[in-house]
């Protein structure tokens, strides 16, 4: 199958206009010894039909949460996505568009962005929100250097209770700026130890970066943290679970400085990790040194409203090595379907996910304390919780995905140490029946 | 483009009581939110989204989305950018169930089909870029940069070298020095030659121990091939430094040249440009890096390896930069060029870059009589022209002939990139667009020349016929309005 | 264009001499070329700065520009309306878009710079 226009007719006549006689002449300025003159290795072409056949039967190689009960989380999750954002993605003229670069011809994705950013800004709570990052952790990372540029500081504070991967994006982001610091905040019982951070807290602290609620599940003393970050020059920077918003206080009310989070829940599909899209929003003072584009309302020369990438003297393409961020591309076509999500949803609905969510999550929980389950630790919690297993958890994993179940994730991931430490997420679309069966499963397990 | 020139707010359709969404009930027994959540977190006020109908929102994005230029609806020859048709089949392959409803946590026998796949797309473009293995992890080239300049770091920290300078080139586009600076070098510039290539003098003016590598974009940002590339890595290498491949512009050489014989040791490629992904108006892209054996060791785990009998994901990488991403990348997307180059083959591959260079010569070759072309040679699957003439003798910019393309309903080219031509435009058809299509282009770009001349003064009032006239954007940046505030007398229509 | 009074640096800032304070701001060829200026980045009263050093920031919508000041010297006034309204740089580039005043540290610096009619000349 191939996607291109010119007959043999259209070939020959345009070379002939070039003066040219074969395709040969297109490369005479390519030197002998870095032309390829092999053919590359790659499988012969396939038709539309044998492809589509090829790749479902590799699709068909793997276990989709469509087709069992999923209780896995640790930053993906399978929320409900109503069909309306699929379809709304599906619309070439969004997806086959670039950045807005001509806000005449943008209006379209330039107005879903602001939308974008103004719902964001409103289930964080704070003043402004860029155009989205490549994802969570990333945006984590980004905040870390926005924070160092703030602040000039150099000490970077990271919660112990992180996503362990989200940490590792930040250190990898870090490595290169020897002068920079991270260093880990101490967990007690599974949340930020305050008199631990207390203690690291000094004035050569750019950030103190926590995650609501945690990679453990837990939920942080977010307010206590804040209330200790009030008067410090350090940036309070906030990871949060945007379903979680519709529940539990927006970050903004508590003091944070950047809110960022991994977006996917916000109708992305699970897609084996990616694309997702980091969200982003910070407090108005902070709005000239926020990485990534971002979209503003204004005018045309006849008085309509419109919009426009603004604010854009951050960014690469003008500052170059100075740029609050190399970010160029990112994650457009995500935040549209989480705009999508959150219109679809609406007030009432994202509430209701998240109410959901969490009383199913209490429901499983204690089932599962009940039948002699050991939780590693006891704090509240949203939507996940880690128990302790008797077994390894991978195995408790491995034998019920063969049964249709997709049982939580296996903390052993991230860690060899955690191997009989099963994590579990419960989302809005678990019934009671399936978690009843669960219950029974790891009841015989 | 659409009868409806403009759309409300989604907010502003908002009343509450109106639903858009139905969940399942809540079938287990509610507990009183207070007994599960200290009072402190509890949110107080729910957050102002809109309440909306589905049929709104269906209605509110169908016609937001009309009011955009896309590639379904016409020619969009945006240089640097590669905006070729995006197959529809390769849509419906990203969502299949077995790919789009996959955890990134699951065991891995339960996804040996999308390791296969990520296996099997490593080997793919390690052929095509002449390299040995590939890492998914980044979202986009800039992140594909980030990644392949932090190995480049690590390889020179193995060997207990500090170096602290990282070249890019006066033609190179903002994000190799803002990658630069954000992995820790500073970014240092090399000037181009007179035929639009790396100055070799002022390369070796900032050649030392110091410098860790090079970045380029070959065919570079001019549309030309940098024929020097040899002598250019040869002096890299020569200090003991790396060179990077900025694969931006790979659409013009596959199966002609691959970057690794060129000398490169690191490569990003745009999937999002070269293979056929949709650009998603700004994203997601995919900018997955290859390298040569020696930065095999510093690739970010995991690595997809087969052991026979099945794939397995690979974090045995003790010297591993880490993880640059979350998971394992922009997947769907992977799955899109995967499927895009399963359909064309190696020979197919080759046509692509054959036509689009054909291409971007037939249009350079209609064009170079009405505007300035600072660079006559033959060029790759771009070129650039300079609308210099145009604004010394009729007062009209680029930015208005780029504006007066909007009324014939074409995308305009880039503007004003590369830095080192004046009022620049440049142009990238890409391979698919039709003779026709050129042709078209061709004649609305000489009848803007000549109006230029003739009747300039509807060159700078364009556009004429778009959703919004020009907007304005100096008021935007100063007073910056960057959500919707219902409360704003002003925001409302 | 370019007032006889004033002293003029190379990189487009001009200076208003008073005793041994100095008003600065960009000349009418700069705020021309930066075309309309949306966002300024003022220093601190108190800062102190030798002569060329960076003092502030001016930002167009696609362009960034570092200022440079023309003379050693320590920050005692900025104007702070440039913060709201930016645009008075382009509006009145030597009257209310001065950017800052400074006490000057070395006042034998003025002799390095240009009058109106040589900076004027060093323009084409
Ligand atoms: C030459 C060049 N390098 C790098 C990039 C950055 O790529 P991305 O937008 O995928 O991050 C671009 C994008 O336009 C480009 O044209």
């Amino acid at each position: 199958m191939k996607y291109i226009p010119h007959t043999k007719e259209d070939i020959e006549l345009m070379l002939a206009d070039l003066g040219m006689d074969n395709f040969e002449d297109l490369w005479k300025e390519i030197p002998e010894a870095v032309r390829f003159r092999g053919s590359l290795e790659l499988p012969e072409p396939m038709s539309e039909y044998e492809l589509f056949g090829h790749l479902s039967s590799m699709a068909g190689r793997n276990l989709s949460a469509a087709s069992t009960v999923s209780f896995m989380g640790a930053g993906a999750y399978d929320h409900f996505v109503p069909s309306v954002v699929d379809h709304i993605l599906l619309r070439g003229e969004f997806y086959t568009a670039y950045t807005p670069y001509q806000p005449e011809v943008s209006q379209g994705t330039l107005q879903v962005i602001y939308e974008y950013q103004s719902m964001i800004t409103e289930l964080t709570g704070m003043d402004a929100a860029n155009a989205s990052m490549y994802d969570g952790a990333t945006a984590l990372a980004e905040a870390a250097l926005m924070a160092v540029d703030v602040t000039r500081k150099k000490k970077v504070l990271v919660a112990e209770t992180i996503n362990p991967r989200h940490l590792d994006v930040v250190v990898a982001y870090l490595l290169g700026r020897a002068e920079l610091e991270i260093v880990k905040v101490p967990a007690k019982d599974g949340k930020v130890d305050i008199s631990g951070l207390q203690e690291l807290l000094d004035d050569d602290t750019a950030a103190v970066m926590i995650q609501q609620p945690n990679f453990f599940g837990q939920l942080e003393d977010s307010r206590e943290i804040g209330e200790l970050l009030k008067d410090k020059k350090a940036l309070y920077v906030v990871s949060a679970d945007p379903i979680s918003l519709g529940v539990l206080e927006a970050p903004g009310n508590y003091g944070a400085d950047i809110v960022l989070g991994e977006g996917q829940p916000m109708g992305n599909p699970l897609s084996f990790g990616g694309p997702y899209l980091g969200f982003f929003a910070v407090k108005d003072k902070y709005v000239r040194r926020m990485p990534g584009r971002v979209v503003g309302a204004t005018k045309d020369i006849e008085g309509k409203r419109g919009f426009v990438l603004t604010l854009q003297t951050r960014e690469q393409h003008i500052r170059r090595e100075k740029a609050t961020s190399n970010i160029c591309s990112n994650q457009a076509l995500n935040a549209l379907a989480a705009a999508v999500y959150l219109s679809a949803m609406g007030k009432e609905g994202l509430h209701d996910a998240a109410k959901q969510s969490l009383q199913k999550a209490h429901y499983l929980y204690k089932e599962l304390v009940a039948i002699g389950y050991e939780p590693l630790y006891t704090n509240p919690f949203f939507k996940e919780f880690v128990i302790k297993t008797k077994r390894p958890a991978k195995e408790i994993v491995k034998t019920l995905a063969k049964e249709g179940i997709l049982a939580g994730v296996n903390l052993d991931i991230f860690n060899p140490d955690w191997d009989h430490y099963l994590m579990i997420a419960v989302t809005e679309k678990r019934s009671r029946d399936e978690m009843d069966k669960f219950v029974a499963r790891m009841g015989d397990l | 483009m659409t009868a409806k020139k403009r759309e409300k707010m989604i907010f502003e359709y908002s009343r509450a009581g109106r639903q858009g969404y139905s969940l399942p009930k809540l079938d287990v027994p509610e507990e009183a939110l207070s007994s599960l959540v200290p009072e402190a977190m509890i949110r107080q006020e729910k957050a102002n989204l809109p309440e909306v109908t589905e049929v709104d929102v269906v209605r509110h994005f169908t016609v937001l989305s009309q009011l955009n230029h896309s590639v379904d609806t016409g020619f969009y020859p945006l240089g640097s950018c590669t905006m070729k048709y995006n197959p529809k089949v390769n849509e419906d392959i990203a969502r299949l169930a077995g790919f789009a409803g996959i955890h990134p946590y699951q065991p891995e026998e339960t996804v040996q089909g999308a390791l296969q796949l990520l296996y099997e797309m490593e080997q793919y473009l390690a052929a095509i870029g002449g390299m040995d293995r590939v890492t998914f992890q980044p979202a986009a080239g800039a992140h594909g940069e980030f990644t392949g300049i932090m190995l480049i770091r690590a390889y020179h920290e193995a060997k207990g070298e500090k170096r602290t300078k990282f070249i890019v080139p006066d033609s190179a586009h903002g994000t190799n020095p803002a990658t630069a600076a954000m992995c820790g070098y500073e970014s240092v510039e090399v000037k181009s030659d007179g035929r639009g290539g790396v100055d070799i003098e002022d390369l070796k003016r900032v050649l030392d121990e110091d410098v860790a590598g090079l970045m380029l974009t070959n065919p570079n940002t001019l549309g030309l091939f940098d024929e020097q590339i040899h002598e250019i890595a040869e002096l890299i290498h020569g200090v003991g430094g790396l060179l990077y491949y900025d694969g931006a512009n790979a659409n013009a050489i596959l199966g002609i040249s691959r970057p690794g014989d060129m000398g490169f040791d690191v490569v990003h490629f745009n999937l999002h440009k070269t293979f056929g992904t949709p650009h998603g108006g700004g994203g997601p892209g995919s900018g997955p890096v290859g390298v040569k054996k020696e930065l095999v060791p510093y690739l970010p785990v995991p690595l997809v390896d087969f052991d026979g009998e099945r794939y397995f994901f690979n974090y045995n990488l003790p010297e591993s930069i880490g993880k640059v991403h979350s998971f394992y990348g922009n997947f769907s997307v992977v799955t899109k060029a995967y499927a895009y180059i399963r359909a064309l083959g190696a020979e197919g591959l080759r046509q692509v870059s054959e036509l689009a260079v054909l291409n971007a010569n037939y249009v350079m070759e209609h064009l170079k009589e009405d505007y300035d072309l600072p660079y006559d040679r033959i060029c790759m699957h771009e070129f650039v022209l300079s609308g210099r003439r145009q604004k010394k003798e009729n007062g009209v910019r680029t930015l208005d002939m780029a504006k007066r393309l909007l009324d014939f309903g074409i995308h305009p080219p880039t503007v004003y990139f590369p830095l080192i031509v004046e009022e620049a435009l440049m142009i990238e058809p890409t391979e698919t667009e039709s003779k026709e299509t050129l042709d078209w282009f061709i004649s609305v770009m000489k009848q803007i020349a000549k109006e230029a001349q003739e009747n300039p003064d509807i060159l700078k009032e364009a556009p004429h016929n778009t959703p919004v006239r020009r907007l304005d954007e100096a008021s935007a940046a100063r007073q910056p309005d960057l959500r919707w505030m219902p409360m704003r007398a002003d925001q409302v229509e | 264009m370019y007032p006889k009074e004033l002293k003029y640096s190379k990189d487009h800032e001009w200076i208003r001499v008073e005793g041994n304070k100095g008003v600065i701001g960009i000349t009418h060829y700069a705020q021309h070329q930066l075309g309309d200026i949306v966002f300024v980045e003022l220093p601190e009263v108190g800062d102190e700065f030798a002569v060329n050093d960076s003092f502030g920031v001016v930002e167009s919508v696609k362009s960034v520009s570092d200022l440079y000041i023309p003379v050693s010297g320590v920050v005692t006034k900025i104007n702070e309306d440039l913060i709201d309204s930016p645009e008075l740089i382009n509006e009145d580039p030597y009257g209310n878009g001065w950017i800052v005043e400074v006490e000057l540290t070395d006042s034998s610096e003025l002799d390095q710079l240009l009058d109106a009619g040589a900076y004027e000349a060093s323009l084409d």
